[in-house]
C-alpha cells in the first residue's frame, strides 16, 4: 500500500519538476526550437545546454541509482534492453524530426504548453495522441503495446 | 540580443529535466520518456495507467508553476493551427514508431549511452534541420 502511494506521488513530483524544467529551458518556445535547428541561418545553440545539462545530470545519477537492487517503490527497474538499429527507429525518428521543426514542439513541451491555452498547442497535443494511437492500433494486442512501452527506446 | 541569459535558463532547465528523470528512476524504476508515458496515459484499462497519468498531470502543474515563477510557460509563435495539426500527427506517429522522443532517447537513452538513442537523436535533429532549411526557402 505504501509502495503504491509512493510510486504515484513520485511520478507526480517527477512530472512537475520535468515540466518546470522544460518551461524554463526554452524548449516550449516554438521559434527558439526552430532557431536551434537552423544550422545554416541564424543558429541559436542555447538549447544544446538543455540536452547537455540533462544528459550530464542523469548520466551520473542513473549510474548511482542503478547500484540499488530495486527502486524505492517498485520491485524492479524497468529499463529498455533493445540494442538493434531497426528501420522503425530510424524512419520514426526521421518523421519526428520533420514534425518537431514544423510545429516547434516535441511531446513534453507540447503537453506543458497546454497551460498557455494556445490553440496551436492544443491541436498539436490532440493530433499527437491520434498519431500515437494509430501506431499502437497497428501493433495490435495489448500485450504488444505493453511490451513496447516497457522497452521504450 | 542577449544570449547569455538564454544559455543559463537552458542549463537550469536541463539540470531540472535530468534531476526529474533521475527521480522517476529512483522512485518507480521507470524511464522518463514522454511519448511512452502519453501512450500509456491514453489506455486507462492497462496496468501502469495511474502513474503515467499523474506524470502528465505533473507536466501541466510544472507549466502552471512556470507561469507563476517566470511569467510564461512558452510561446507558440510561428506555428499556425494547420501546421500544428500536421506536426502533431508526424510527431505522434514518428516517436511511437521510434519508441521514444527528445526525452526518452535524447535525455534518458543518451545518458545511458544507448546506441539506439544516439542514432535516433542524430536522425531527428538532422531531419529537423533539413525541414527548417526547407521552410525558410519556401517562406
Amino acid at each position: 500500500m505504501r509502495r503504491a502511494w509512493g510510486a504515484l506521488v513520485g511520478a507526480l513530483a517527477a512530472g512537475t519538476l520535468f515540466g518546470l524544467g522544460l518551461a524554463r529551458s526554452g524548449m516550449t518556445d516554438t521559434a527558439k526550437v526552430r532557431g536551434f535547428l537552423d544550422f545554416t541561418g541564424a543558429w541559436d545553440p542555447s538549447l544544446l545546454f538543455v540536452m547537455g545539462g540533462a544528459v550530464l545530470v542523469h548520466g551520473v545519477a542513473s549510474r548511482l541509482i542503478a547500484r540499488r537492487t530495486a527502486p524505492l517503490f517498485d520491485g524492479r527497474f524497468h529499463l529498455p534492453t533493445r540494442r538493434d538499429l531497426s528501420a522503425s527507429l530510424v524512419g520514426g525518428s526521421a518523421l519526428f524530426g520533420v514534425g518537431w521543426a514544423l510545429g516547434g514542439f516535441c511531446p513534453g513541451p507540447g503537453v506543458v504548453s497546454l497551460t498557455s491555452g494556445a490553440p496551436a498547442a492544443i491541436v498539436f497535443v490532440v493530433a499527437m495522441g491520434v498519431g500515437i494511437r494509430l501506431v499502437d492500433g497497428t501493433r495490435g494486442a495489448p500485450t504488444g503495446s505493453l511490451q513496447s512501452r516497457d522497452s521504450a527506446h | 540580443m542577449s544570449i547569455a541569459p538564454d544559455w543559463i535558463h537552458a542549463l537550469q532547465g536541463g539540470v531540472a529535466i535530468g534531476a526529474a528523470s533521475s527521480l522517476l528512476l529512483l522512485v518507480n524504476g521507470r524511464v522518463a520518456g514522454v511519448t511512452g508515458i502519453v501512450a500509456g496515459a491514453l489506455t486507462p484499462r492497462e496496468p501502469g495507467f495511474d502513474w503515467r497519468a499523474l506524470f502528465i498531470a505533473g507536466l501541466l502543474a510544472g507549466g502552471a508553476l512556470a507561469k507563476v515563477l517566470f511569467g510564461a510557460a512558452g510561446s507558440s509563435a510561428g506555428t499556425g493551427v494547420a501546421q500544428a495539426l500536421a506536426a502533431g500527427l508526424l510527431v505522434g506517429v514518428g516517436t511511437r514508431l521510434a519508441n521514444g522522443c527528445t526525452s526518452g532517447h535524447g535525455v534518458c537513452g543518451n545518458a545511458r549511452l544507448s546506441p539506439r538513442s544516439l542514432v535516433a537523436t542524430v536522425t531527428f535533429i538532422a531531419t529537423g534541420a533539413l525541414t527548417v532549411f526547407a521552410m525558410r526557402r519556401l517562406a
